[in-house]
Protein backbone atom coordinates (compact mmCIF):
# COMPACT_ATOMS: atom_id res chain seq x y z
CA UNK A 1 0.00 0.00 0.00
CA UNK A 2 3.09 2.20 0.21
CA UNK A 3 2.92 2.93 -3.50
CA UNK A 4 -0.60 4.32 -3.03
CA UNK A 5 0.93 7.69 -2.23
CA UNK A 6 2.48 7.92 -5.66
CA UNK A 7 -0.19 6.08 -7.59
CA UNK A 8 -2.49 9.09 -8.21
CA UNK A 9 0.43 11.10 -9.55
CA UNK A 10 1.43 8.22 -11.78
CA UNK A 11 -2.12 7.99 -13.12
CA UNK A 12 -2.30 11.75 -13.71
CA UNK A 13 1.12 11.98 -15.30
CA UNK A 14 0.14 11.19 -18.93
CA UNK A 15 -2.80 13.62 -18.91
CA UNK A 16 -0.74 16.36 -17.26
CA UNK A 17 2.17 15.97 -19.66
CA UNK A 18 -0.23 15.91 -22.59
CA UNK A 19 -2.12 19.02 -21.53
CA UNK A 20 1.13 20.91 -20.92
CA UNK A 21 2.62 19.84 -24.26
CA UNK A 22 -0.48 20.26 -26.41
CA UNK A 23 -2.41 22.95 -24.59
CA UNK A 24 -0.31 25.27 -22.41
CA UNK A 25 2.86 25.36 -24.51
CA UNK A 26 1.16 25.90 -27.91
CA UNK A 27 -1.06 28.67 -26.54
CA UNK A 28 2.00 30.36 -25.05
CA UNK A 29 3.74 30.03 -28.41
CA UNK A 30 0.85 31.57 -30.32
CA UNK A 31 0.72 34.43 -27.80
CA UNK A 32 4.45 35.08 -28.18
CA UNK A 33 4.15 34.93 -31.94
CA UNK A 34 1.24 37.37 -31.98
CA UNK A 35 3.20 39.99 -30.03
CA UNK A 36 6.51 39.53 -31.85
CA UNK A 37 7.72 41.10 -35.06
CA UNK A 38 11.21 41.38 -36.52
CA UNK A 39 11.94 44.22 -34.06
CA UNK A 40 11.00 42.15 -31.03
CA UNK A 41 7.95 42.78 -28.84
CA UNK A 42 5.39 44.92 -30.65
CA UNK A 43 1.77 45.34 -31.56
CA UNK A 44 2.76 45.42 -35.23
CA UNK A 45 0.88 42.22 -36.12
CA UNK A 46 -2.33 43.67 -34.74
CA UNK A 47 -1.76 46.85 -36.73
CA UNK A 48 -1.20 44.73 -39.84
CA UNK A 49 -4.47 42.84 -39.51
CA UNK A 50 -6.20 46.06 -38.38
CA UNK A 51 -5.37 47.71 -41.71
CA UNK A 52 -7.31 45.01 -43.56
CA UNK A 53 -10.88 46.12 -44.36
CA UNK A 54 -12.21 42.78 -43.12
CA UNK A 55 -10.87 43.27 -39.57
CA UNK A 56 -13.65 45.38 -38.07
CA UNK A 57 -16.47 43.54 -39.90
CA UNK A 58 -15.03 40.20 -38.72
CA UNK A 59 -15.17 41.27 -35.06
CA UNK A 60 -18.57 42.89 -35.48
CA UNK A 61 -20.10 39.93 -37.33
CA UNK A 62 -18.77 37.35 -34.87
CA UNK A 63 -20.05 39.27 -31.84
CA UNK A 64 -23.37 40.00 -33.51
CA UNK A 65 -23.88 36.36 -34.49
CA UNK A 66 -23.09 35.27 -30.92
CA UNK A 67 -25.46 37.87 -29.49
CA UNK A 68 -28.23 36.64 -31.79
CA UNK A 69 -27.61 32.90 -31.51
CA UNK A 70 -26.84 32.24 -27.84
CA UNK A 71 -29.94 33.91 -26.29
CA UNK A 72 -32.25 32.14 -28.77
CA UNK A 73 -30.56 28.85 -27.94
CA UNK A 74 -30.82 29.50 -24.22
CA UNK A 75 -34.55 30.17 -24.43
CA UNK A 76 -35.20 27.29 -26.82
CA UNK A 77 -33.18 24.76 -24.83
CA UNK A 78 -34.93 25.78 -21.59
CA UNK A 79 -38.27 25.40 -23.34
CA UNK A 80 -37.34 22.00 -24.78
CA UNK A 81 -35.95 20.78 -21.44
CA UNK A 82 -39.15 21.83 -19.65
CA UNK A 83 -41.26 20.05 -22.27
CA UNK A 84 -39.20 16.89 -21.86
CA UNK A 85 -39.65 16.79 -18.09
CA UNK A 86 -43.44 16.77 -18.58
CA UNK A 87 -43.46 13.83 -20.96
CA UNK A 88 -44.23 10.45 -19.45
CA UNK A 89 -44.23 7.71 -22.05
CA UNK A 90 -42.15 8.37 -25.17
CA UNK A 91 -39.68 10.58 -23.29
CA UNK A 92 -36.63 8.62 -24.43
CA UNK A 93 -37.45 8.77 -28.11
CA UNK A 94 -38.24 12.51 -27.93
CA UNK A 95 -34.94 13.12 -26.15
CA UNK A 96 -33.09 11.15 -28.80
CA UNK A 97 -34.67 13.18 -31.60
CA UNK A 98 -33.98 16.47 -29.80
CA UNK A 99 -30.31 15.60 -29.35
CA UNK A 100 -29.66 14.32 -32.89
CA UNK A 101 -27.99 17.61 -33.97
CA UNK A 102 -25.37 17.03 -31.26
CA UNK A 103 -23.68 14.59 -33.65
CA UNK A 104 -23.75 16.95 -36.62
CA UNK A 105 -20.75 19.13 -37.42
CA UNK A 106 -21.15 22.79 -38.30
CA UNK A 107 -19.94 21.93 -41.80
CA UNK A 108 -22.68 19.33 -42.29
CA UNK A 109 -25.26 21.68 -40.73
CA UNK A 110 -24.24 24.39 -43.18
CA UNK A 111 -24.61 21.97 -46.09
CA UNK A 112 -28.00 20.78 -44.81
CA UNK A 113 -29.32 24.32 -44.69
CA UNK A 114 -27.74 25.03 -48.07
CA UNK A 115 -29.96 22.26 -49.45
CA UNK A 116 -32.96 24.16 -48.12
CA UNK A 117 -31.98 27.75 -48.85
CA UNK A 118 -29.98 27.46 -52.07
CA UNK A 119 -31.22 28.80 -55.39
CA UNK A 120 -32.34 25.29 -56.38
CA UNK A 121 -33.29 24.50 -52.79
CA UNK A 122 -36.47 23.35 -51.14
CA UNK A 123 -37.54 26.71 -49.71
CA UNK A 124 -37.61 28.19 -53.21
CA UNK A 125 -39.88 25.39 -54.35
CA UNK A 126 -42.21 25.90 -51.40
CA UNK A 127 -42.38 29.64 -52.02
CA UNK A 128 -43.05 28.98 -55.72
CA UNK A 129 -45.82 26.48 -54.96
CA UNK A 130 -47.41 29.01 -52.64
CA UNK A 131 -47.33 31.50 -55.51
CA UNK A 132 -45.05 33.91 -53.67
CA UNK A 133 -42.29 33.93 -56.28
CA UNK A 134 -42.22 33.40 -60.05
CA UNK A 135 -38.96 31.47 -60.29
CA UNK A 136 -35.87 30.47 -58.34
CA UNK A 137 -34.47 33.31 -56.26
CA UNK A 138 -30.94 33.57 -54.96
CA UNK A 139 -31.80 33.78 -51.27
CA UNK A 140 -28.15 33.69 -50.16
CA UNK A 141 -26.90 36.57 -52.29
CA UNK A 142 -23.86 38.40 -50.92
CA UNK A 143 -25.77 41.65 -51.39
CA UNK A 144 -28.44 40.57 -48.94
CA UNK A 145 -26.51 40.60 -45.66
CA UNK A 146 -29.57 40.32 -43.35
CA UNK A 147 -30.63 37.16 -45.20
CA UNK A 148 -27.15 35.68 -44.78
CA UNK A 149 -27.25 36.48 -41.07
CA UNK A 150 -30.68 34.91 -40.75
CA UNK A 151 -29.56 31.75 -42.55
CA UNK A 152 -26.51 31.36 -40.28
CA UNK A 153 -28.54 32.02 -37.13
CA UNK A 154 -31.17 29.44 -38.16
CA UNK A 155 -28.55 26.82 -39.02
CA UNK A 156 -26.66 27.37 -35.76
CA UNK A 157 -29.81 27.36 -33.62
CA UNK A 158 -30.86 24.17 -35.38
CA UNK A 159 -27.52 22.47 -34.84
CA UNK A 160 -26.12 23.63 -31.53
CA UNK A 161 -29.11 24.02 -29.23
CA UNK A 162 -28.79 20.34 -28.39
CA UNK A 163 -25.53 20.80 -26.48
CA UNK A 164 -27.25 23.22 -24.08
CA UNK A 165 -30.30 20.96 -23.92
CA UNK A 166 -28.26 17.96 -22.75
CA UNK A 167 -26.62 19.94 -19.96
CA UNK A 168 -29.92 21.50 -18.85
CA UNK A 169 -31.88 18.23 -18.94
CA UNK A 170 -29.14 16.55 -16.89
CA UNK A 171 -29.23 19.49 -14.45
CA UNK A 172 -33.03 19.38 -14.15
CA UNK A 173 -32.94 15.67 -13.38
CA UNK A 174 -30.95 16.50 -10.24
CA UNK A 175 -33.65 18.82 -8.86
CA UNK A 176 -35.68 16.91 -6.23
CA UNK A 177 -39.31 16.35 -7.25
CA UNK A 178 -40.43 17.23 -3.72
CA UNK A 179 -39.66 20.89 -4.29
CA UNK A 180 -42.19 21.04 -7.10
CA UNK A 181 -44.77 19.10 -5.14
CA UNK A 182 -44.36 21.43 -2.17
CA UNK A 183 -44.65 24.48 -4.41
CA UNK A 184 -47.78 23.06 -6.00
CA UNK A 185 -49.32 22.49 -2.58
CA UNK A 186 -48.74 26.15 -1.79
CA UNK A 187 -50.42 27.09 -5.06
CA UNK A 188 -47.44 28.13 -7.18
CA UNK A 189 -48.33 28.09 -10.88
CA UNK A 190 -46.21 26.62 -13.64
CA UNK A 191 -44.40 29.86 -14.44
CA UNK A 192 -43.70 30.59 -10.80
CA UNK A 193 -42.34 27.08 -10.25
CA UNK A 194 -40.08 27.60 -13.26
CA UNK A 195 -38.67 30.96 -12.13
CA UNK A 196 -38.48 30.19 -8.39
CA UNK A 197 -37.34 26.56 -8.40
CA UNK A 198 -36.01 25.48 -11.78
CA UNK A 199 -33.94 28.52 -12.70
CA UNK A 200 -32.18 29.06 -9.33
CA UNK A 201 -31.37 25.37 -8.90
CA UNK A 202 -30.20 25.15 -12.47
CA UNK A 203 -27.64 27.90 -12.04
CA UNK A 204 -24.47 25.84 -12.33
CA UNK A 205 -25.85 23.97 -15.35
CA UNK A 206 -26.85 27.26 -16.95
CA UNK A 207 -23.39 28.63 -16.29
CA UNK A 208 -21.69 25.65 -17.93
CA UNK A 209 -24.08 25.64 -20.87
CA UNK A 210 -23.60 29.36 -21.48
CA UNK A 211 -19.80 29.21 -21.22
CA UNK A 212 -19.54 26.18 -23.49
CA UNK A 213 -21.94 27.54 -26.06
CA UNK A 214 -20.57 31.11 -26.11
CA UNK A 215 -16.98 29.94 -26.63
CA UNK A 216 -18.20 27.71 -29.45
CA UNK A 217 -20.14 30.61 -30.94
CA UNK A 218 -16.94 32.67 -31.15
CA UNK A 219 -15.42 29.74 -33.01
CA UNK A 220 -18.16 29.72 -35.64
CA UNK A 221 -16.49 28.82 -38.91
CA UNK A 222 -17.63 26.23 -41.44
CA UNK A 223 -21.34 27.06 -41.34
CA UNK A 224 -20.53 30.66 -42.31
CA UNK A 225 -18.13 29.61 -45.08
CA UNK A 226 -20.74 27.24 -46.53
CA UNK A 227 -23.73 29.60 -46.42
CA UNK A 228 -22.09 32.98 -46.99
CA UNK A 229 -18.71 32.17 -48.51
CA UNK A 230 -16.08 34.75 -47.66
CA UNK A 231 -18.54 37.60 -48.15
CA UNK A 232 -19.30 37.67 -44.45
CA UNK A 233 -15.98 37.98 -42.60
CA UNK A 234 -15.80 36.26 -39.20
CA UNK A 235 -12.87 35.85 -36.82
CA UNK A 236 -12.20 32.13 -37.38
CA UNK A 237 -12.57 32.57 -41.14
CA UNK A 238 -10.04 35.42 -41.12
CA UNK A 239 -7.65 33.40 -38.97
CA UNK A 240 -7.87 30.62 -41.53
CA UNK A 241 -7.42 33.08 -44.42
CA UNK A 242 -4.30 34.66 -42.89
CA UNK A 243 -2.80 31.28 -42.06
CA UNK A 244 -3.57 29.59 -45.36
CA UNK A 245 -4.45 32.11 -48.05
CA UNK A 246 -2.03 34.88 -47.10
CA UNK A 247 0.54 32.53 -45.53
CA UNK A 248 1.02 35.10 -42.75
CA UNK A 249 1.36 33.16 -39.50
CA UNK A 250 1.87 36.27 -37.38
CA UNK A 251 -1.39 37.75 -38.65
CA UNK A 252 -3.21 34.50 -37.94
CA UNK A 253 -1.67 34.42 -34.45
CA UNK A 254 -2.90 37.97 -33.80
CA UNK A 255 -6.43 36.93 -34.82
CA UNK A 256 -6.12 33.89 -32.55
CA UNK A 257 -5.23 36.20 -29.65
CA UNK A 258 -8.37 38.27 -30.28
CA UNK A 259 -10.59 35.16 -30.25
CA UNK A 260 -8.80 33.94 -27.14
CA UNK A 261 -9.21 37.28 -25.38
CA UNK A 262 -12.96 37.56 -25.97
CA UNK A 263 -13.43 33.88 -25.06
CA UNK A 264 -11.65 34.24 -21.73
CA UNK A 265 -13.38 37.56 -21.05
CA UNK A 266 -16.84 36.10 -21.58
CA UNK A 267 -16.01 33.00 -19.53
CA UNK A 268 -15.09 35.28 -16.62
CA UNK A 269 -18.29 37.28 -17.12
CA UNK A 270 -20.38 34.11 -16.83
CA UNK A 271 -18.31 32.76 -13.93
CA UNK A 272 -18.75 35.95 -11.92
CA UNK A 273 -22.23 36.90 -13.10
CA UNK A 274 -23.74 33.49 -12.34
CA UNK A 275 -21.69 32.78 -9.22
CA UNK A 276 -23.33 30.53 -6.68
CA UNK A 277 -23.29 32.24 -3.31
CA UNK A 278 -23.33 28.94 -1.43
CA UNK A 279 -20.47 27.68 -3.57
CA UNK A 280 -18.42 30.80 -2.87
CA UNK A 281 -18.32 29.89 0.81
CA UNK A 282 -16.87 26.41 0.41
CA UNK B 1 -53.33 10.34 -24.53
CA UNK B 2 -56.91 9.29 -23.94
CA UNK B 3 -55.63 6.23 -22.16
CA UNK B 4 -53.64 8.43 -19.79
CA UNK B 5 -56.72 10.63 -19.26
CA UNK B 6 -58.88 7.62 -18.42
CA UNK B 7 -56.32 6.44 -15.91
CA UNK B 8 -56.64 9.70 -13.98
CA UNK B 9 -58.72 9.63 -10.79
CA UNK B 10 -62.40 10.04 -11.65
CA UNK B 11 -62.85 12.53 -8.82
CA UNK B 12 -61.35 15.33 -10.95
CA UNK B 13 -63.96 17.86 -11.99
CA UNK B 14 -64.92 17.86 -15.71
CA UNK B 15 -63.45 21.35 -16.14
CA UNK B 16 -60.16 20.11 -14.69
CA UNK B 17 -59.85 17.19 -17.09
CA UNK B 18 -60.65 19.50 -19.99
CA UNK B 19 -57.86 21.84 -18.98
CA UNK B 20 -55.53 18.91 -18.50
CA UNK B 21 -56.40 17.47 -21.88
CA UNK B 22 -55.87 20.86 -23.50
CA UNK B 23 -52.51 21.09 -21.77
CA UNK B 24 -51.56 17.63 -23.00
CA UNK B 25 -52.55 18.53 -26.56
CA UNK B 26 -50.49 21.71 -26.40
CA UNK B 27 -47.53 19.80 -24.96
CA UNK B 28 -47.57 17.21 -27.71
CA UNK B 29 -48.13 19.81 -30.42
CA UNK B 30 -44.96 21.58 -29.27
CA UNK B 31 -43.06 18.28 -29.11
CA UNK B 32 -44.13 17.26 -32.62
CA UNK B 33 -43.31 20.69 -34.07
CA UNK B 34 -39.85 20.61 -32.48
CA UNK B 35 -39.23 17.05 -33.68
CA UNK B 36 -40.13 18.13 -37.21
CA UNK B 37 -37.83 21.13 -36.86
CA UNK B 38 -34.96 18.76 -36.05
CA UNK B 39 -35.79 15.95 -38.47
CA UNK B 40 -37.15 17.93 -41.44
CA UNK B 41 -33.82 19.36 -42.64
CA UNK B 42 -32.12 15.97 -42.27
CA UNK B 43 -34.90 14.36 -44.31
CA UNK B 44 -34.48 16.95 -47.06
CA UNK B 45 -30.73 16.34 -47.12
CA UNK B 46 -31.52 12.64 -47.53
CA UNK B 47 -33.84 13.47 -50.43
CA UNK B 48 -31.10 15.48 -52.11
CA UNK B 49 -28.41 12.87 -51.56
CA UNK B 50 -30.63 10.09 -52.89
CA UNK B 51 -31.58 11.74 -56.17
CA UNK B 52 -29.65 12.06 -59.40
CA UNK B 53 -27.22 14.98 -59.74
CA UNK B 54 -29.48 16.53 -62.41
CA UNK B 55 -32.45 16.55 -60.03
CA UNK B 56 -30.32 18.07 -57.25
CA UNK B 57 -29.49 21.12 -59.33
CA UNK B 58 -32.86 21.07 -61.11
CA UNK B 59 -35.96 23.05 -60.24
CA UNK B 60 -38.64 22.84 -58.87
CA UNK B 61 -37.76 20.17 -56.35
CA UNK B 62 -39.58 17.00 -55.44
CA UNK B 63 -39.97 16.24 -51.76
CA UNK B 64 -39.55 12.49 -52.00
CA UNK B 65 -36.28 10.72 -52.73
CA UNK B 66 -36.08 8.79 -56.00
CA UNK B 67 -33.54 6.39 -54.44
CA UNK B 68 -31.16 7.16 -57.24
CA UNK B 69 -27.67 6.34 -56.01
CA UNK B 70 -25.82 8.18 -58.77
CA UNK B 71 -25.10 11.21 -56.53
CA UNK B 72 -23.55 8.98 -53.90
CA UNK B 73 -21.55 6.96 -56.42
CA UNK B 74 -20.40 10.22 -58.05
CA UNK B 75 -19.23 11.31 -54.59
CA UNK B 76 -17.56 7.99 -53.89
CA UNK B 77 -15.63 8.03 -57.17
CA UNK B 78 -14.62 11.67 -56.89
CA UNK B 79 -10.86 12.17 -56.69
CA UNK B 80 -9.69 12.07 -53.07
CA UNK B 81 -12.95 11.14 -51.35
CA UNK B 82 -12.16 7.53 -50.49
CA UNK B 83 -8.81 8.54 -49.04
CA UNK B 84 -10.36 11.37 -47.03
CA UNK B 85 -12.91 8.96 -45.61
CA UNK B 86 -10.18 6.55 -44.52
CA UNK B 87 -8.22 9.42 -42.97
CA UNK B 88 -11.28 10.62 -41.05
CA UNK B 89 -11.81 7.17 -39.59
CA UNK B 90 -8.11 6.76 -38.71
CA UNK B 91 -7.87 10.16 -37.00
CA UNK B 92 -11.10 9.60 -35.07
CA UNK B 93 -10.06 6.11 -33.96
CA UNK B 94 -6.65 7.37 -32.84
CA UNK B 95 -8.30 10.25 -30.98
CA UNK B 96 -10.57 7.78 -29.23
CA UNK B 97 -7.69 5.55 -28.17
CA UNK B 98 -5.48 8.44 -27.03
CA UNK B 99 -8.14 10.29 -25.07
CA UNK B 100 -9.30 7.13 -23.29
CA UNK B 101 -5.79 5.86 -22.67
CA UNK B 102 -4.69 9.17 -21.18
CA UNK B 103 -8.01 10.36 -19.77
CA UNK B 104 -9.39 7.27 -18.02
CA UNK B 105 -6.43 6.86 -15.59
CA UNK B 106 -6.73 10.54 -14.70
CA UNK B 107 -10.48 10.17 -14.17
CA UNK B 108 -9.84 7.18 -11.90
CA UNK B 109 -7.22 9.08 -9.88
CA UNK B 110 -9.60 12.02 -9.39
CA UNK B 111 -12.41 9.72 -8.30
CA UNK B 112 -10.46 7.50 -5.88
CA UNK B 113 -7.66 9.50 -4.28
CA UNK B 114 -7.20 12.57 -2.14
CA UNK B 115 -3.85 14.09 -2.89
CA UNK B 116 -2.01 17.36 -3.00
CA UNK B 117 -2.32 19.12 -6.33
CA UNK B 118 -5.72 17.64 -7.16
CA UNK B 119 -7.32 21.05 -7.47
CA UNK B 120 -4.51 22.36 -9.66
CA UNK B 121 -5.10 19.49 -12.06
CA UNK B 122 -8.86 20.03 -12.07
CA UNK B 123 -8.28 23.70 -12.78
CA UNK B 124 -6.05 22.77 -15.72
CA UNK B 125 -8.78 20.54 -17.13
CA UNK B 126 -11.55 23.10 -16.62
CA UNK B 127 -9.38 25.88 -18.04
CA UNK B 128 -9.44 24.20 -21.46
CA UNK B 129 -13.11 25.18 -21.64
CA UNK B 130 -12.36 28.89 -21.83
CA UNK B 131 -9.97 28.40 -24.73
CA UNK B 132 -10.85 28.10 -28.40
CA UNK B 133 -9.03 24.79 -28.79
CA UNK B 134 -9.08 24.41 -32.60
CA UNK B 135 -6.71 27.40 -32.69
CA UNK B 136 -4.03 25.08 -31.30
CA UNK B 137 -3.58 23.98 -34.89
CA UNK B 138 -1.76 27.24 -35.68
CA UNK B 139 1.31 26.89 -33.40
CA UNK B 140 1.32 23.11 -33.76
CA UNK B 141 1.51 23.36 -37.55
CA UNK B 142 4.99 24.88 -37.15
CA UNK B 143 6.03 22.40 -34.49
CA UNK B 144 4.86 19.47 -36.64
CA UNK B 145 6.96 20.57 -39.60
CA UNK B 146 9.99 20.58 -37.31
CA UNK B 147 9.37 17.08 -35.94
CA UNK B 148 8.05 15.57 -39.18
CA UNK B 149 4.42 15.21 -38.08
CA UNK B 150 3.09 17.71 -40.63
CA UNK B 151 0.19 16.57 -42.75
CA UNK B 152 -0.03 13.36 -40.73
CA UNK B 153 -2.89 11.42 -39.23
CA UNK B 154 -1.15 11.25 -35.85
CA UNK B 155 -0.49 14.99 -35.72
CA UNK B 156 -4.14 15.83 -36.27
CA UNK B 157 -5.26 13.13 -33.83
CA UNK B 158 -3.09 14.75 -31.14
CA UNK B 159 -4.90 18.09 -31.61
CA UNK B 160 -8.28 16.35 -31.58
CA UNK B 161 -7.24 14.57 -28.39
CA UNK B 162 -6.78 17.97 -26.75
CA UNK B 163 -10.40 18.68 -27.62
CA UNK B 164 -11.69 15.32 -26.42
CA UNK B 165 -9.43 14.73 -23.41
CA UNK B 166 -11.07 17.13 -20.90
CA UNK B 167 -14.44 15.50 -21.59
CA UNK B 168 -12.95 12.01 -21.32
CA UNK B 169 -11.41 12.90 -17.94
CA UNK B 170 -14.62 14.41 -16.57
CA UNK B 171 -16.82 11.60 -17.88
CA UNK B 172 -14.63 8.79 -16.55
CA UNK B 173 -14.31 10.71 -13.26
CA UNK B 174 -18.07 10.74 -12.75
CA UNK B 175 -18.26 7.16 -14.00
CA UNK B 176 -15.76 5.87 -11.40
CA UNK B 177 -17.42 7.99 -8.71
CA UNK B 178 -20.59 6.01 -9.38
CA UNK B 179 -18.89 2.68 -8.64
CA UNK B 180 -18.72 2.14 -4.86
CA UNK B 181 -15.17 2.02 -3.53
CA UNK B 182 -16.36 -0.64 -1.05
CA UNK B 183 -16.49 -3.17 -3.88
CA UNK B 184 -12.79 -2.62 -4.49
CA UNK B 185 -11.97 -2.70 -0.79
CA UNK B 186 -13.77 -6.01 -0.43
CA UNK B 187 -11.67 -7.44 -3.25
CA UNK B 188 -8.48 -6.23 -1.55
CA UNK B 189 -9.38 -7.93 1.71
CA UNK B 190 -9.99 -11.12 -0.25
CA UNK B 191 -6.42 -10.96 -1.51
CA UNK B 192 -6.65 -9.07 -4.77
CA UNK B 193 -3.95 -6.58 -5.64
CA UNK B 194 -5.02 -3.10 -6.65
CA UNK B 195 -4.62 -3.94 -10.31
CA UNK B 196 -6.52 -7.23 -10.02
CA UNK B 197 -9.34 -5.56 -8.15
CA UNK B 198 -9.54 -2.90 -10.82
CA UNK B 199 -9.50 -5.42 -13.66
CA UNK B 200 -11.97 -7.87 -12.15
CA UNK B 201 -14.36 -5.59 -10.26
CA UNK B 202 -14.26 -2.02 -11.53
CA UNK B 203 -13.54 -2.51 -15.21
CA UNK B 204 -16.50 -4.81 -16.00
CA UNK B 205 -18.83 -2.27 -14.37
CA UNK B 206 -17.21 0.69 -16.10
CA UNK B 207 -16.74 -0.73 -19.60
CA UNK B 208 -20.07 0.44 -21.10
CA UNK B 209 -19.53 3.98 -19.83
CA UNK B 210 -15.92 4.00 -20.99
CA UNK B 211 -17.06 2.84 -24.41
CA UNK B 212 -19.64 5.64 -24.47
CA UNK B 213 -17.02 8.25 -23.65
CA UNK B 214 -14.88 6.75 -26.42
CA UNK B 215 -17.75 7.29 -28.82
CA UNK B 216 -17.99 10.95 -27.78
CA UNK B 217 -14.27 11.33 -28.52
CA UNK B 218 -14.72 9.67 -31.91
CA UNK B 219 -17.58 11.97 -32.89
CA UNK B 220 -15.68 15.05 -31.67
CA UNK B 221 -12.81 14.22 -34.01
CA UNK B 222 -15.02 13.08 -36.88
CA UNK B 223 -16.83 16.43 -36.90
CA UNK B 224 -13.89 18.79 -36.39
CA UNK B 225 -13.28 21.14 -39.31
CA UNK B 226 -10.89 23.99 -38.49
CA UNK B 227 -7.82 22.14 -37.17
CA UNK B 228 -8.28 19.43 -39.79
CA UNK B 229 -8.28 22.02 -42.57
CA UNK B 230 -5.20 23.79 -41.19
CA UNK B 231 -3.11 20.71 -40.49
CA UNK B 232 -3.78 18.41 -43.42
CA UNK B 233 -2.99 19.01 -47.08
CA UNK B 234 -2.46 15.67 -48.83
CA UNK B 235 -3.90 13.59 -46.00
CA UNK B 236 -7.13 15.55 -45.70
CA UNK B 237 -9.97 14.27 -43.56
CA UNK B 238 -13.48 14.30 -44.99
CA UNK B 239 -14.40 17.58 -43.29
CA UNK B 240 -11.19 19.26 -44.50
CA UNK B 241 -11.74 17.87 -47.99
CA UNK B 242 -15.32 19.14 -48.17
CA UNK B 243 -14.43 22.56 -46.78
CA UNK B 244 -11.44 23.24 -48.99
CA UNK B 245 -13.20 22.02 -52.14
CA UNK B 246 -16.39 24.01 -51.49
CA UNK B 247 -15.65 26.46 -54.30
CA UNK B 248 -14.96 23.81 -56.91
CA UNK B 249 -17.28 20.95 -55.97
CA UNK B 250 -20.75 20.73 -57.53
CA UNK B 251 -23.87 20.68 -55.34
CA UNK B 252 -24.57 16.90 -55.55
CA UNK B 253 -21.08 16.26 -54.22
CA UNK B 254 -21.64 18.58 -51.26
CA UNK B 255 -24.94 16.99 -50.27
CA UNK B 256 -23.69 13.44 -50.67
CA UNK B 257 -20.68 14.42 -48.57
CA UNK B 258 -22.89 15.95 -45.90
CA UNK B 259 -24.93 12.76 -45.71
CA UNK B 260 -21.79 10.64 -45.34
CA UNK B 261 -20.67 12.99 -42.53
CA UNK B 262 -24.02 12.87 -40.73
CA UNK B 263 -24.96 9.19 -40.82
CA UNK B 264 -22.15 7.66 -38.71
CA UNK B 265 -22.57 10.33 -36.04
CA UNK B 266 -26.30 9.57 -35.84
CA UNK B 267 -25.68 5.85 -35.45
CA UNK B 268 -23.06 6.40 -32.74
CA UNK B 269 -25.30 8.79 -30.85
CA UNK B 270 -28.11 6.27 -30.99
CA UNK B 271 -25.84 3.64 -29.50
CA UNK B 272 -24.78 5.83 -26.57
CA UNK B 273 -28.07 7.70 -26.04
CA UNK B 274 -28.49 6.02 -22.65
CA UNK B 275 -25.28 7.62 -21.41
CA UNK B 276 -25.77 11.01 -23.00
CA UNK B 277 -27.54 12.52 -20.01
CA UNK B 278 -26.28 10.36 -17.17
CA UNK B 279 -22.61 10.80 -18.10
CA UNK B 280 -22.04 13.56 -20.59
CA UNK B 281 -24.65 15.95 -19.26
CA UNK B 282 -23.82 15.57 -15.60
CA UNK B 283 -20.05 15.35 -16.03
CA UNK B 284 -20.11 18.66 -17.83
CA UNK B 285 -21.91 20.65 -15.20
Amino acid sequence: MNDARFLPYLLLLPATVFLIAFFLVPFTQVAVEAFTTAEGFSLGNFQTIGRDWKFVPAIRNTLLLTALIVPIQLALSLFMATLVTRIGRGRDIVLYVFTIPLGISDLAAGLIWLALLDQSGFLNTVLFNLGLIDGPQNLLSYQNVPALFAAIVIAEVWRATAIMLVILVAGMSLIPREYYEAAEVFGAGGWKRFTRITLPLLRSSLQTALILRTILAFEVFAVVIVLAGTNLPILMGETFAWQFGLQDREGAAAYAMIILAISVAFTLVFLIGLRDKAEART
Amino acid sequence: MTAAGAADPVVAAPAGTDARRAGKTLLWTCVVVLCLWVLGPIYLLLVNALTSPEAVTGWPKRFVPSFDLSSLSFFWNYQGVARALVNSILVAALTMILSLGIGAPAGYALARFRFRGKNVFRLLVLMTRAFPLPLLALPLAVFYIRVGLDDSVLGLALVHTTLALPFAILITFSLFMGIPVELEEAAWTLGCTRLQAFRKIVLPLAIPGIAASGVFAFVTSWNEVFAASVLTIQNQTLTAFLLTSLDVSPLPLKFAGALVLVVPALIFLFVVRKYLFSLWGIANR
